[in-house]
Formats: structure tokens, sequence, C-alpha cells
């Protein structure tokens, strides 16, 4: 068989492969068969990824017996490692200056001109690690073969693959590098393939502007990122997450075996908060998190299988990577996983709001997915292995409920001839048929009903959230489920809006509305029948939460999955709870929606006349907050230094420079030429110096 | 009589420095109508030199390094050119490249080549241009090269000017205010430069130096018998003519150098030997004191006599030289004529303004300033983190004011040359961290890395405005847009290099940015944690301007005819400069495999100088009153050369 090492590699590198062969021979060679290169490379990967899965829990597995079965010595701690990880150094910059494991902590170094210190790329594998690639590999590829119907034709097909491959390679990259430098390396590769993506149709200005108002945006959170990254090189002296074995030493990285059998290792206090609120600063930015969310619902603006991909299913979904990756670093500050879970639940609860009045289905559907990150963020929030088991299973079928989501709202704004406005359509059920039924699918999952993947997700994040005690997580719990009743609402008013009600079709699609083609109704049916049974399979099979506590961060010591707890909530009532819940919000919008239009104007009258409608549909005027609250500040700032450079500090310059003539003006006046003028001067020049010398 | 250095490497370094300056001198008698001879000549010699420069990147890891010897200077300039040029006053010919040089001389002559190229479209004078083009480059070449400080400030002086006049006769419509006030701006620096080197050269004396010492510094005189003894030296003729005084011994007067290794030496006080007794006129009293530190290394060297308010001459020599400098780097508030002369300038003279002359001021710090006058960075480095700091934030956001797409670019070379001020300045290595290196040593190898990027961003990005304003003679930026669709290939090499330029991961931007800042962050988290703010400024500038120029639906300015494609010669300048931006991004041990020896050696030195000076803190104090050291305990170690050395001179001047 492969071994786990070359799998890592073939699925990591194969995108890469296709990005450049793709830019290399699409202008010219490939044209519209661009799409060849990224899906021979991405099917390849998936396969690895899935075998890589499959290697990994038949390894993690059998060390987890053998580990249970051998005697374990209670007076000293454990010597065997925790969790499973395997780690591939593919090379090394050796050199100075680079950013290495010479630090304060270590010892000094014997040799001025000895060995410099050195940066490895290393990969690592371990479950979580293994989750993540093989989600962003299925989605992408699915993804993938959808773009050949959706995107075809298009004069930037080729840049189109291109981008896509790149951003798996980034995507890839970024789950499975095993040091913080590298992570942001690939973090900011990510948001750059997300920039160019999002611009992908650059001549529209409003997808310039949202692709830059994208990267600014994550620009700042990664600023946080940055300095989280130099505070943990300067705390820890290393920025490997792994061990190191040098010459017999062991040279601990910050989430390797050494630190986690030992978490009291962990800085706390002050530094520790620091790091754990700058990490997140980062995480708020590219999983769109309050207050940094604003760019994700403009992101829009870049084409649909891009939004399912990037903007609903992997790249967003890297905060709570990087969260549930650095979990001892937040459990080690005092007030992190608090400060993560409320971010998350507020997040969550602000963005359903949102998302109640908004027209655009895209951007309902981009609203959804900031509040779905937000349950994630809130379940990795309670710190607890169940929590963060649960915001990872949500991370899991939430990237295939959503990405069909997406898929599905392409293929209507593909039908509807690219308006996606949903005042502007109705009754679109019997013209889009496969559409219909695979977006109910997607809209089950999504508001959480029954045997659908996001119930059980959602539902394991209430539970691990109702477990929790203190007065925080209780409101956090009730806010999460209010979330849950306007995630049914909004989900279905879209839906009913779209598929139901009397038949209205615009004029941009020219009377021909249909179906499109197999390459785009084929990835819906695969993404609908997994939001059918992905939740359901791991949750009875205990799959996925067995698998993932195999993940070192994740079996840190004291966080422990079987444990006496508090049962505060039991699984039956959450489940109960959330199902009426849902029910309810389903009820509402099928009330007002499919029924009597007087009910609807009736409620919208009431709203707009507290101002809450406005609130709703103006975005909580967040955008318009920024853009007088930091925009115009600094735009203002700009100016007066533009001017003050101008006006002052040149203005300065210049009559430094006129000085000289100023001064040569002054004496020029005399040299006037006339000899008599001179003869007099010297003459009363004597006089004084005479009159001088005699009174002297 | 070369005084050392092979016959290969003297006619290597010589040939690289006055290759172009020979190549000018051929072009005179060049016909005047033969335009495209004269640029295919020029262009030739600068080829040339790349690959001189190529060649020498091959011979410095080839050979051991000269004058080695111990294990401090094994990263010290191992190629050398030494030859008497001025005796009288000890001025040498005298070239060496290390690595601190070597990725700056390779940037030089490999922009000299791209911007000779982007000179096609000078169509006025060709032949004066071209010969004023390659004076420059020997002018650039020069200044890397040279070891000797008044060799040095030749070179600096002769790059002003040829481009004085490649501004003020080429350039654009305030050609003539702009090539003023460059002229004007950089001789004020100069002045200051020359001030501070004849401080430096007359408190000088490599009597001093221990003989270990004078051969690592190249310092030697030709014989390498060099007495230390005090007795007569065995060549009294060369001696006397030397020092130009045939009456008095020559040992008994101080032996000036402008050598820069060695006045490095002398400014850390390195391996000071005891002073001889015949030297010491002071010498009962010395002897008294001095009793059980004989042989000890001294604490305080002759560039630490007290000039002026109790402050030292290094300490007022750097002052002066860190003025000269940032007035080159440009450092904010010495900066406004660099706007103004990137405006005027034509293309490949900007491309060369900011991809090399910047990096001029940068260089001289890195190589003059901090080594020569330790005790001025180590006190004032507070002066040069905040400049460079105040240069990062106000660059960027002047240019983001900007409307002008070249006055832009010029902005953000202000800002991101604050970069590699302050990641020189960190002075990092004290005793809080046990004198360790390696933050400081991230902050310099940062800067130099930066100067480097920067050389490449720049140039392109100037190069980038040149096309376009070839093509619809404007640069403003609200008449733009739609670039990317009417001209892809064009648009793509743009986005690289401006990304580049932007401190994206993976392009070379990004390296020096991340160290500058680490190395910052152990000085003051404070400093790091604002320094850090600047990269969201950058992208916001960097990304408007695309957003402006290249994208959009279609362009908005005057002559949207004009907007063709461009032509292979473009491609040939800009597309190197893109693949660069990545190479260095990928992998930046292309230049640090160069430069980190000579700049951890540097570092090293001056960390070392640093534990010294703080060890004899005491002394320092004392060092401002004189009279009371007669009541110092008697366990205080005088450091007893640098008195013997101030009756010295103290008896001199009376």
């Amino acid at each position: 068989m492969f071994g786990i090492e070359s799998l890592l590699v073939v699925t990591v590198v194969m995108p890469l492969a296709a990005a450049v062969l793709t830019a290399l021979f699409g202008p010219r060679l490939l044209r519209s068969q661009s799409h060849w290169p990224t899906i021979v490379a991405l099917a390849i990967s998936l396969a690895a990824s899935l075998l890589l899965v499959w290697q990994v829990a038949q390894e993690a597995e059998a060390t987890h017996t053998a580990r249970q079965n051998e005697p374990v010595p209670s007076a000293q701690p454990t010597s065997h490692s925790l969790g499973y990880e395997r780690t591939l150094t593919l090379w090394t910059w050796t050199g100075g200056g680079e950013v290495g494991q010479t630090a304060l902590s270590v010892q000094p170094v014997q040799d001025p001109l000895g060995p410099p210190p050195r940066i490895e790329v290393t990969l690592r594998i371990d479950p979580l690690t293994a989750i993540m690639l093989a989600t962003v590999l299925t989605i992408s590829f699915l993804v993938a073969v959808y773009s050949v119907g959706y995107m075809h034709g298009d004069p930037g097909y080729w840049r189109f693959y291109s981008y896509i491959a790149l951003f798996v390679f980034s995507m890839c990259m970024l789950v499975s590098v095993s040091n913080f430098l590298l992570l942001y390396v690939f973090w900011e590769a990510v948001g750059l393939c997300s920039y160019l993506l999002i611009g992908f149709w650059y001549q529209r200005p409003a997808a310039a502007a949202a692709g830059k108002k994208a990267f600014l945006v994550n620009r700042v959170g990664d600023f946080g990122f940055a300095l989280g990254v130099f505070l943990l090189w300067l705390t820890y002296g290393t920025l490997n997450f792994h061990d190191v074995q040098t010459g017999g030493q062991t040279q601990p990285g910050i989430l390797g075996q050494t630190f986690l059998q030992q978490p009291e290792q962990y800085v706390g206090g002050a530094v520790g908060t620091a790091i754990a609120l700058l990490l997140m600063a980062g995480a708020c930015g590219k999983s769109a998190q309050w207050p940094l969310h604003v760019w994700l619902p403009d992101a829009m603006e870049g084409p649909t299988p891009v939004s399912a991909l990037i903007h609903a299913a992997t790249m967003v979904t890297a905060g709570v990577y990087l969260t549930a990756r650095c979990l001892p670093l937040f459990l080690a500050a005092p007030i992190g996983p608090l400060v993560v879970a409320c971010i998350g639940g507020g997040t969550a609860l602000l963005a359903a709001l949102i998302a109640l009045t908004q027209t655009d289905l895209k951007r309902i559907l981009a609203y959804s997915t900031i509040s779905q990150l937000g349950y994630m963020f809130l379940a990795v929030g309670t710190g607890t292995a169940l929590g963060v088991t649960a915001g990872m299973f949500h991370l899991f079928t939430h990237a295939f409920f959503k990405a069909l989501l997406f898929l599905a709202a392409g293929s209507v704004m593909h039908a509807m001839g690219g308006v996606i406005d949903i005042r502007q359509f109705g009754g679109l059920r019997r013209h889009l048929p496969w559409t219909h039924t695979t977006m109910l699918f997607g809209c089950l999952a999504l508001a959480g009903v029954v045997p659908f993947a996001g119930f059980w997700s959602k539902d394991a994040i209430l539970l691990a959230v109702g477990q929790q005690e203190g007065l925080v997580y209780q409101v956090l719990g009730w806010a999460a489920t209010a979330t849950a009743f306007l995630t049914a609402f909004y989900t279905f008013r879209a839906f009913f809006r779209t598929f139901y009600g009397p038949e209205r079709i615009p004029e941009e699609t020219g009377g021909h509305v249909h179906e499109g083609p197999p390459w785009m109704t084929a990835p819906l049916v695969v993404l609908a029948a997994a939001s059918l049974v992905v939740g359901a399979y791991f949750e009875w099979t205990h799959g996925f939460a067995h698998f993932l506590a195999q993940t070192p961060s994740l079996c840190l010591a004291g966080l422990a999955l079987e444990g006496p707890r508090a049962e505060l909530v039991s699984h039956s009532q959450v489940a109960l709870l959330s199902t009426l819940v849902v029910l309810a919000g389903i009820g509402l919008a099928a009330l007002l929606y499919l029924g009597s239009r007087t009910v609807l104007e009736g409620l919208t009258r009431a709203s707009a006349a507290v101002g809450l409608y406005g609130l709703s549909y103006g975005k909580f005027f967040f955008d318009e907050l920024y853009q007088a609250v930091v925009v115009m500040p600094l735009t203002g700032l700009a100016r007066l230094c533009g001017w003050l450079d101008n006006q002052a500090i040149d203005r300065a310059v210049d009559d430094v420079g006129a000085a000289p003539r100023a001064l040569g003006a002054l004496f020029r006046s005399l040299q006037v030429g006339l000899v008599p003028f001179y003869a007099l001067a010297m003459i009363l020049g004597v006089l004084v110096l005479l009159g001088a010398l005699m009174t002297g | 009589m070369p005084l050392e250095g092979s016959w290969e490497s003297t006619a290597l370094l010589t040939l690289i420095v006055f290759g172009p300056a020979i190549a000018a001198l051929g072009l005179l008698l060049a016909p005047k109508r033969r335009t495209r001879a004269i640029k295919l000549l020029s262009l030739s010699a600068t080829m040339v030199v790349l690959v001189g420069t190529g060649y020498l990147c091959f011979l410095l890891k080839q050979s051991p390094p000269i004058g080695q010897t111990d294990g401090m200077s094994a990263a010290g300039p191992a190629v050398v050119v030494r030859l008497p040029w001025i005796p009288a006053f000890g001025v040498e010919y005298f070239l060496g490249v290390d690595g601190i040089s070597l990725p700056l001389v390779l940037l030089t002559s490999f922009l000299s080549v791209l911007a000779m190229l982007a000179s096609w479209t000078i169509q006025r004078h060709e032949k004066a241009y071209c010969v004023l083009f390659l004076l420059l480059e020997t002018g650039l070449l020069g200044v890397f090269l040279a070891l000797d400080f008044f060799l040095f400030y030749v070179f600096w002086e002769v790059t002003l000017l040829p481009m004085y006049f490649l501004i003020g006769l080429w350039g654009g419509p305030r050609r003539e205010y702009a090539a003023v006030k460059f002229f004007l701006f950089t001789l004020a620096g100069s002045v200051l430069m020359l001030v501070a080197m004849l401080m430096l050269y007359f408190s000088s004396d490599l009597r001093l130096l221990s003989p270990s010492e004078l051969a690592a510094c190249h310092a030697g005189e030709a014989s390498p018998s060099e007495d230390d003894s005090g007795v007569e030296p065995r060549k009294p003729g060369e001696s006397s003519e030397r020092f130009g005084d045939t009456s008095a011994g020559s040992s008994d007067r101080p032996r000036h150098t402008f050598n820069l290794l060695a006045l490095a030496a002398l400014g850390q006080s390195r391996n000071l030997k005891q002073m001889p007794a015949s030297f010491a006129l002071g010498k009962a009293e010395s002897k008294e004191k001095s009793s059980g530190v004989e042989g000890q290394a001294a604490t305080l060297g002759p560039l630490d006599r007290p000039l002026l308010w109790g402050k030292s001459v290094q300490w007022w020599a750097f002052l002066l030289l860190l003025a000269g400098f940032l007035v080159k780097v440009p450092s904010v508030p010495v900066h406004t004529w660099l706007p103004d002369a990137h405006v005027e300038a034509p293309t490949p003279i900007s491309m060369l303004l900011a991809g090399v002359l910047l990096k001029m001021g940068g260089y001289g710090l890195l190589r003059i300033a901090y080594p020569i006058c330790p005790a001025g960075g180590y006190e004032l480095a507070w002066l040069v983190c905040g400049l460079g700091l105040v240069s990062m934030i106000y660059g960027a956001f002047a240019a983001l004011a900007q409307k002008d797409f070249k006055r832009l670019v010029a902005y953000s070379s202000v800002s991101h040359m604050g970069y590699v001020v302050l990641g020189l300045g960190v002075w990092s290595a004290t005793a809080a961290v046990g004198y360790r290196i390696d933050a400081w040593l991230m902050g310099s190898s940062g800067a130099l890395f930066q100067m480097i990027a920067h050389g490449i961003t720049s140039a392109g990005m100037f190069f980038l405005v040149g096309v376009i304003y070839d093509r619809v003679h404007h640069r403003d930026l609200d008449q733009m847009g739609g670039l990317l669709h009417r001209m892809p290939s064009f648009g793509a090499v743009s986005i690289v290099i401006f990304f580049g330029a932007m401190g994206l991961p993976g392009l070379c931007g990004f390296v020096g940015e991340v160290l500058v800042l680490l190395g910052a962050w152990h000085y003051s988290a404070w400093v790091a944690a604002v320094g850090a703010t600047v990269v969201i400024l950058t992208a916001g500038y960097i990304l408007w301007t695309i957003q402006r120029v290249y994208l959009g639906a279609e362009y908005r300015g005057p002559h949207p005819e004009a907007l063709e494609p461009m032509s292979c010669r473009e491609m040939a300048v800009a597309l190197p400069l893109a693949v660069l931006a990545v190479v260095l991004g990928v992998y930046p041990q292309t230049v640090f495999s160069y430069a980190e020896p000579s700049v951890r050696q540097t570092i090293q030195q001056l960390a070392d100088w640093t534990r010294r000076y703080e060890a004899a803190q005491p002394s320092a104090a004392n060092l401002a009153n004189p009279a009371s050291s007669e009541t110092q305990p008697v366990n205080f170690q005088q450091p007893s050369v640098f008195q013997n050395h101030s009756v010295t001179v103290a008896d001199v001047d009376r």
C-alpha cells in the first residue's frame, strides 16, 4: 500500500501541478478544455485524501488500542504520546534571519558562527488534518465539476480553473503545515486566491471593490494573527506545532507532545490571553465573524461556484480550524474560550437577524454562512472535547449542505439569466425540478430537520453549550436556540419565494428557463444525498467523534472525552426543543409566504414601525459605521499627510532654498554699477574707520 | 605596487567599477547619430558588468576568505583590492566585497541592464544620456565596493552629478526644480558626511590596533613587518612620506586612516593593544593606574574621546552620518526631494533612483555608521527606530493621498525604506537578553533583504508606470482603469510586482517586512505592533491602486487607442523583475546565503562591543569629568589606552 507520507504529498501537490499546467497551457492550448487538469488532479487528490483518512483511522485505532492495553505507571507522567500524528519534513531553510528555533527560551548559541537557526517546511497528518483535507477536496472536486457547466464559455475559463486549483493547493497546505509561519503564509495565500476569485469578473466595478474589501478586512484580522505569531515566537521560542528531535534533544513545539502532556506549562496570564485574542482576531477575519464579518456578503460578487467553495465550505472555515488546532493555547488563557464562544454566539444571532430581510438569494446564504460559522465558534468556545467535536462536526456537515445551497442558487441564477433577487422571480419549481428538490434537501439540512445532516451537528452544538455551567453559556445557549428558529425561517422564506407562489420570470432570461447541463445537476444530486446521510451516519456510528479525538491538540490532558460531567441537559431534551423551534420557523415561513399576503404585510409594517425591519435590512449598518469610524478618518489622515507634505514640509524646504536668494537680493541692491556710488561708499567707510580708530 | 589582493581580484573589481566608465569614455568617440549603436554598446557594457558581478558571486563562494586571522573575520571582505592612492593622507584605492555589499552590487548591475533596456525610449541626446548613465553606474558600484572612506565619499559624489543632469535634462516639465532640489538635498547630506569623515579620520590611530587586527582589517603596511614595539620602523622613508612629516620620529604621530574596517575596529575598541611606552607622554601615571590590566583588552578607543556636551566623537559622528544617510534613504522629514525627483525623472532613471540610489543610505548605515560609531547607534537607537517607524506610517498615509501614479510609488518607497531604517536601528542585543544577537540579526538581515526586495519591486513599479505613461502620456490615477482587460500580460506582471511590494507571503516583500518586525519586536513590542499596522495601510494603497488602474470596465482617460500590449523589450524588463520577486519570496536563501555570515559578523561585533560598553558604563560617566578619575576606587579599571591617548591628543593640541 502507499505510505501515509507519500499520500499526503500527492494530495497536496496535485492541485499545484494543475494550477501551473492550466496557467501555462490554458490560454493557448486548452482553452475550453481547461477544466481537465484541475478535475483530474482533484480526483486523484480526493482519492488520496480518502485513502489517507482510512489509513490514519487504522493506525490511530491501532495505537489507541495498544495504549489502552499497556499498563500505565501511575507514579510518573505517561511517557507515550497523546493522540496520533505523523510529520513529514520536506525541506529545510537554513540560514540566519529566518524565524527558527533559537530564541530566548533555548540555550544560547555556543559558537557565534555556528549552525544558524532554521525553519523546516514540515507537513503533518493527524485526524483533524485528515478530516479537513477530505472535506476540502470533496467539495472542491464537486465544485470543479459543477463549474464546467456554470462557467462554460466564460472568456476567463482557464484563469478560473487555474485560480481554483491554486486555491485548493493553498487550502490543503493551510490545514497540513506544522508551523505557524507557514500557516500564516498559506493563510494569506488563500486570501489572495479569494481576492482573485471575488474579483474574477474584474471589469465589474462592484466585483473589484468587493475583492479589495475582502482583502483589506482580512488584512486587519491577519494583522492580529501576525502579532499573535510574533508573540508565540517570543514566548515559546519556536513556531513549530510538533516537537523536533535534534541530536538527542527534544525541542518542544507549541502544540507538540511535550506541552500537551503538561498543559500547565502553557503560558497563561496576560500573555496567554493576548495570544489567544490575537489568534482569534485572525480567525474572525478569515471566518467572517463579528466585527470583521462585513466582507463576506460583498464577496458574493464572485462567481457562484467560488462562493460555494471558498466562501461557504472551505476557506471561511479556516478560522474554526485554527481555533480547534490551537485549543490548548485558548484553554491556557483565562478568558480565551469564553471570548470565542461569545463572538461565535453573538455573530450567529446577528447574522441570522440580518438574513431575515435580505432579498438577494446569495446574500441570504452568505449571512447564513456567517451565522453557521458563529455556531462553530460557539461550540469550540465551550473548550470541551464535546464542544470541539461538535464544532468540527458542524464544519463537516455544513460544508456539504451549504455548498449544495450555493450551487443550487447558482443553478437558479444560471436559469434566471444572472438575476438573483428573490423579489424578481417565483414559482420556479416546475421549471427547475432538480434544483428544487436538491435545494429542498439543502434547506432542510440547514434548518436542522430531523434526519438531515444539519440536525445532528446543530444538536451536538446545542448540547455542548447546554452542558456548560455559568450564566454566559446559558445565555449563549438561548441565543443559539433562537438562531435555530431564525435559520429555519429565513431559509424557507428564500426557498418558498423562489420555488413557490405565483410564477414570475424576469426579462433577463428571455423566456427560456431551463435546468443546467448534467455537469451541474450531478454535483447537486451527490451533495443532496450527502446532506441527507453524512450527519446521521457519523452520529450513529460515533465514527467522527472517535476519530477526531485522536488529534493530539484535542487530547490534551484534562480534556478527556469520557469523564464525569454535570448533566445539565439531556440529549433528548435538546433534540426535542430544537425540533420544535425549527418546525415553528418553517411553519411561520409557510404561513407568511405560502398563505395570504395580509399577514406578511401586517408583520412587515409592524416591525418597520419600530425600526426593526430597517435595522435588519440595513445589515445593522455596520458598513456605514465602519465607513464613518474607520475609513473616513483614515482617508482624512491620509489627505492630511498629503497636504502636510506639500504645504508644510516641502514649503519649509523651498523656503530654506529661497533664503540664500533672498539674502542675495538684499545685497544685490547695493551693486548698482555706478562708480560714484562705490567711491562714496568707500569714502564713507574710510571715515567710519578713522572715526573708530580715533575714538578707540 | 598592490598592498593586498590578488591580480585576479584587482582586475575583476576594477573592471566592475570602472567598466561602465571606460565604456562611457569609448562612447565619447562614437558618432552622435548612430544612436542605436550607442545604446547597444551601453547595454553590452552593463551586461559585461553583470557577468563580472556574477563571477564575483562565484569567487566569493569559492575562494577562502582573505585575511582570515580568527573565526570572526571569516565573513569579512573576501575579495579585495588595495593600492596606495594618496599616500600622504593614507588614502587608498581599497575595494572589497563581502556578503553585505555583494547583493547590492548584484542588484545594481542587474537593474542597470534593465534600466538601459528601458532607456530605448529616450529620444533626445542619446549619446550624452548613455555616457551619464554609465558614469552613474560606476559611481553606484563604487559606493558599494569602496572600503576606504575617502574613496567611498568620492564615489558617493560621483553618483550625484550624472543624476543631476539625467533628471535635469531628460526629465519632465518641472525637471529643473526637481534636479536642483535633489542636488541640494544630497549635497547637504554629503557635507554632513564629510564633516563626520574628517572627525573620524583625525581621531583615528592605526597604532592602537594589534597586528592581527590590522591584518584582518587589511590596514597593514606593504611590508608585513609592522613594528609595534616603538623601535624605528624598518622603512622610515615610506613611513615619513606617509605621514607627511620627516622631522619627528614617525611613530610619535598618530597614524590616521580612512580604512573603514580599521575605523570600525577602532570605533568598537576591538582588540586594542596597550600603548607602547614610547608613544605615551603620560607614561608614569598610566603605568601606575594600569598596573594589573596590562594585556587586557581596552574598553575605550580613540573614538570615545569626548567632543562636545559630554558626548564622544563617535556619538557626534554618528549623528552626522545618520543625517547624511537618512537624506539618501530617504527618511521623514528629509524625504521631499524624492517625490519630485521621481516624478520628473525619466523612467529608467526612476528605476535606478528607487532601486539602487536609495540603498546607498541603508548600506551606509550598515557599513559605516553602525560599525564605526557604535556608541552613537546604541544611544540613539530610539531616534533611528522612531524615524524608521514614522517614515513607514507617514509614507503609507501620504501614498494613500496621491492622485499621481508615480508620486504614489515614490511615497511607497518612503514607507518601504522606513522598514530598512527600523530594521537596522533595533539595537536589541543588550544585557537584558544576555547579548544574544538573534533578534537583532533578524532585523538587520531583514533590512538588507528589504533593500533588495524594494530594489526589485520599486524598480518594477516605476517601470510599469513608465509603460503606461509612454502610451497615454498621463499618470492621473482617476483617469485610468480597465488596463487588465486592454493589456492582459502587462496586468498580470504588474499584479505580481505590486503584490510583491505589498508583502504578500511567497513574494519578496514579505520576507524583509516580517524579519524587520520580528527584530523590532525584541527591541520594543509597541514599535513592532505599530509598525505592523503599516501592512494594512500598504495593502490599502496597493489594492486601491490596482483597482483604479487595472480593474474596472473601461479605460477612462485620454488616448485609449494607444493602449497596445507590451512589446518584447518591455516584457524583457518587467518579466525578470516579476520572476525575481517570486524567486526571492519563495527561496530567500539566495540572498541570505551570501549576506548572513557578513551581517552576523557585523552584529556579533556590535553585540560584543555592547557587552564591553555596558560593563564599562561607570567609566563612561567618568569620561565626562576626567578630574574625578582620581577619586575612583582602586578596583576600578581605568582603561589605560584611552587615558594615554587622550593625554597625547591633548598635548598635541596644545
